[in-house]
């Protein structure tokens, strides 16, 4: 199979039901989900079969078809738990439309949600509705042919879309995860073809060093310098992960991505597989994400069936197959070398770097690890080259950025925004500031290695290096915003529980400093501390950083450090008379 | 020579030992399939009980402390029995900021229960979880599997009231 070829196939994919002009969108997303989407997805079906199918001979005739044609024999196109057989196509004065499930639009604390949009088109292009009920469907469906139902209505003009840039998530809420034919239809696979067809390996590192991604697991390392590596390494047998075992709370950007558009990982990790030279590859994603977990074994079933994974993938000699791998929740797997462990079926407990995995990974061979977002990212730079996304961004972070933004805001969910993007952008226009008229306190990023920004901080650019000098991290994108109520000690608090039972117990310093950083907490917000406390937990802090084996124990005192540094009243607050 | 490794008997004739030793036989037996297997024993029995442990030990050749090792390592391991019914409190960072604690302890009052605890009649497990990713419907409970979202202490406590 060539481009031309795969081109073929979109149009034909594209084109499969000629008579259909638009497209009801139902998001079904996990947090869509929890709030009902289903329900609304099952009465937007009913609704479409009520509507009396027009007289014979009438130019839109009547329906044949069922929730998606894609002539697949084991459901596709039908979406877990839903219960959707059944006709689904229907003429609604004079258009016909069909109901889709499809990914996260973004807007979770609006769910449902519901897209009625032409066929094909991308989300900012639709009219959203919010907050959807079943009994809603008819007058929805009423209105593809007419004025919008004003009540329901959420512009997508409002800042919180119009703000947005949609590199990684642009498929997101517009296709049906489960649908192969609707990957293709937009284009997908052609970036793998034309790098198996067209470039050569080095040609493909080249372009992604061109591009300037960086890991967007938290680390922030070069791609380009960490796929050339591995592909440096000599030895037959190398590796491909993909780390989904999103453990930070209060993220939720993997979990979207692989909800919402499955197949774009995948062939994120075969062009890397291509690069370095590797034939298999592992999901590592948790086990808390049954939706994702499924969605992803349906795209590797179907991607493999129709010739993108498995065995000479595109008629040419490159082979790679993928496998998943489930968590089993533990927090410290998110670290490189102890998801390799766990891979292997070990306790995942991290092991002292170099060796890198680059050089010695999954069993003892050169392993490329990169997050569910860093993969996102490679089917559009192969698209639209290296030089296209190195143009979006700053100067030292490319590209954009998903977050999830959550904690005390308007709008909660997921946006993706240009790098550079300035905080307060982020919270007042796209977050739409803060609920019930109480003020900005901070906002917290990178989740337990991470730190808290407070106001007078929020005119900074987001990006690595930007974040870094406030003493926090980008992380892997979570963002709770916080308002005046929220107590600081409290925060750091709980961030210092929660790695200190995350805490894998392998090193000293992180197993027992944790510990005792946590106590000191405590007595801190008991009011039982005083000034020789504070200054033992600053101290313990710099031992902890220093001395740890991984990243959880490195980074495991941030959210202390950096509510020290711009919340120190509020800990000297509680303390006690010396 | 070759030595032929022999596989311990199925435990007992129940039918869900078969679906775990599918698991075991799709990995071709390999040691790294371990919490592929452990993952397959919880989702049939429930949890991971010592005959379950010895059984997939002796059948992928490792030792009983290994397997036991990893079983404790990862939260989602479970060596004791779920009451009928499990109620999950989020503690994440955005179910914490907006009041999660309140539930668990709401919770922990009335039935008398620590968070991995289940009461002693069998009725109720209270579990905590680190983020199930639903941030957008902060504070969430997950209640018998079922997602519910912007909980108070009142609401979930009502729900439980109503739990047979």
């Amino acid at each position: 199979m060539n481009l031309d070829d795969l081109a073929d196939k979109a149009e034909e994919y594209r084109n499969q039901d000629p008579d259909i002009t638009h497209e009801a969108r139902v998001c079904m997303a996990a947090s869509c989900q929890s709030s009902g989407a289903p329900e609304v997805m099952a009465a937007l079906h009913r609704a479409l079969t009520a509507i009396p199918p027009p007289a014979p001979g009438e130019r839109q005739g009547d329906v044949e078809g069922d929730a998606e044609r894609d002539g697949d024999s084991e459901g596709d196109g039908t979406m877990a738990g839903a219960g959707l057989a059944g006709p689904a196509d229907r003429v609604t004065r004079g258009h016909r439309c069909k109901v889709k499930g499809v990914g996260c639009m973004g807007l979770c604390s609006a769910g449902p949600l519901v897209a009625v949009a032409e066929k094909g088109a991308e989300l900012m292009a639709s009219t959203l509705y919010r907050e959807v009920r079943p009994e809603d469907a008819p007058a929805i469906l009423a209105s593809v042919a007419g004025p919008p139902v004003a009540r329901l209505h959420c512009p997508t003009d409002q800042p919180f879309f119009a703000r947005q840039q949609r590199i990684v998530l642009e498929n997101a809420g517009v296709i049906d995860p489960d649908s192969f034919k609707g990957y293709v239809a937009v284009g997908g696979y052609a970036p793998l073809v034309q790098a198996l067809t067209e470039m050569t390996p080095a040609e493909v590192l080249r372009e992604i060093t061109l591009s300037g991604l960086r890991g967007r697991g938290g680390g922030g390392y070069p791609t380009g310098l960490k796929w050339s590596t591995v592909a440096k390494m000599p030895g037959e047998r190398k590796f491909v992960i993909c780390n989904a075992d999103e453990g930070d709370p209060g993220a939720f950007m993997d979990r979207a991505v692989l909800e919402s558009d499955p197949h774009r990982v995948l062939e994120g990790m075969a062009i890397a597989a291509y690069a370095i030279g590797a034939a298999k590859g592992y999901v590592y994603v948790r086990a808390e994400y049954p939706l994702a977990v499924e969605r992803l074994t349906t795209a590797i079933r179907k991607a493999k069936r129709a010739g993108f994974l498995g065995g000479k993938i595109a008629e040419t000699p490159f082979s790679f197959e993928v496998e998943i791998r489930l968590g089993a929740g533990a927090f410290v797997c998110g670290e490189e070398t102890a998801l390799m462990a766990s891979i292997e079926g070990n306790r995942g407990q991290p092991r002292p770097r170099p060796p890198y995995p680059a050089e010695s990974g999954l069993w003892g061979c050169p392993t490329l690890i990169n997050n569910v977002e860093t993969f996102a990212n490679i089917a559009p730079i192969v698209r639209h080259g290296g030089a296209w996304f190195a143009g979006i961004g700053t100067e030292k972070s490319k590209g954009t950025k998903v977050f999830a933004l959550a904690g005390t805001i308007e709008n909660t969910g997921l946006i993706e925004v240009p790098m550079g993007t300035r905080l307060r952008d982020i919270i007042t226009a796209i977050g739409g500031g803060i609920p019930g008229g109480r003020a900005f306190k901070a906002v917290q990023t990178g989740g337990p290695s991470g730190g808290c920004i407070p106001a007078e901080h929020l005119d900074i650019p987001v990006d690595y290096d930007g974040l870094k000098t406030l003493g926090t991290i980008m992380g892997s994108g979570g963002m709770i915003v916080m308002d005046e109520t929220a107590d600081m000690v409290d925060v750091a608090r709980y961030f210092m529980e929660f790695c200190m039972s995350e805490s894998c117990g392998k090193c000293v310093p992180c197993r027992a400093g944790t510990q005792q950083l946590h106590a000191l907490l405590d007595k801190i917000a008991k009011g039982e501390a005083r000034h020789q406390d504070l200054a033992l937990l600053e101290e313990l802090c710099e031992v902890v950083q220093a001395t740890s084996l991984c990243g959880l124990g490195q980074t495991a005192p941030n959210p202390v450090l950096s509510t020290l540094r711009f919340f120190r009243d509020e800990y000297e607050a509680k303390l006690c008379a010396p | 020579m070759t030595l032929l490794q022999t596989r311990p008997p199925l435990p007992s004739d129940d039918k869900r030992w078969k679906l775990v030793n599918a698991t075991m036989r799709r990995n071709g037996y390999a040691g790294h399939a371990l919490i592929e297997t452990l993952h397959s024993v919880q989702d049939a029995f429930g949890f991971l009980d010592e005959t379950a442990m010895r059984f997939v030990a002796g059948s992928l050749d490792l030792s009983l402390s290994k397997v036991y090792g990893v079983a404790t390592f990862y939260h989602l391991f479970l060596l004791k029995p779920k009451g009928r019914h499990a109620c999950v409190v989020c503690t994440g960072t955005a179910c914490y900021i907006k009041g999660a604690r309140g539930l668990v302890e709401a919770i922990q009052e009335r039935y008398a229960v620590r968070p991995g605890e289940t009461t002693p009649d069998g009725r109720l497990s209270l579990l905590t979880a680190r983020c199930v990713g639903s941030c957008g419907l902060a504070p969430a409970v997950v209640l018998d599997g079922a997602m519910q979202g912007n909980q108070t202490a009142g609401q979930v406590l009502a729900k439980l009231e109503r739990l047979d």
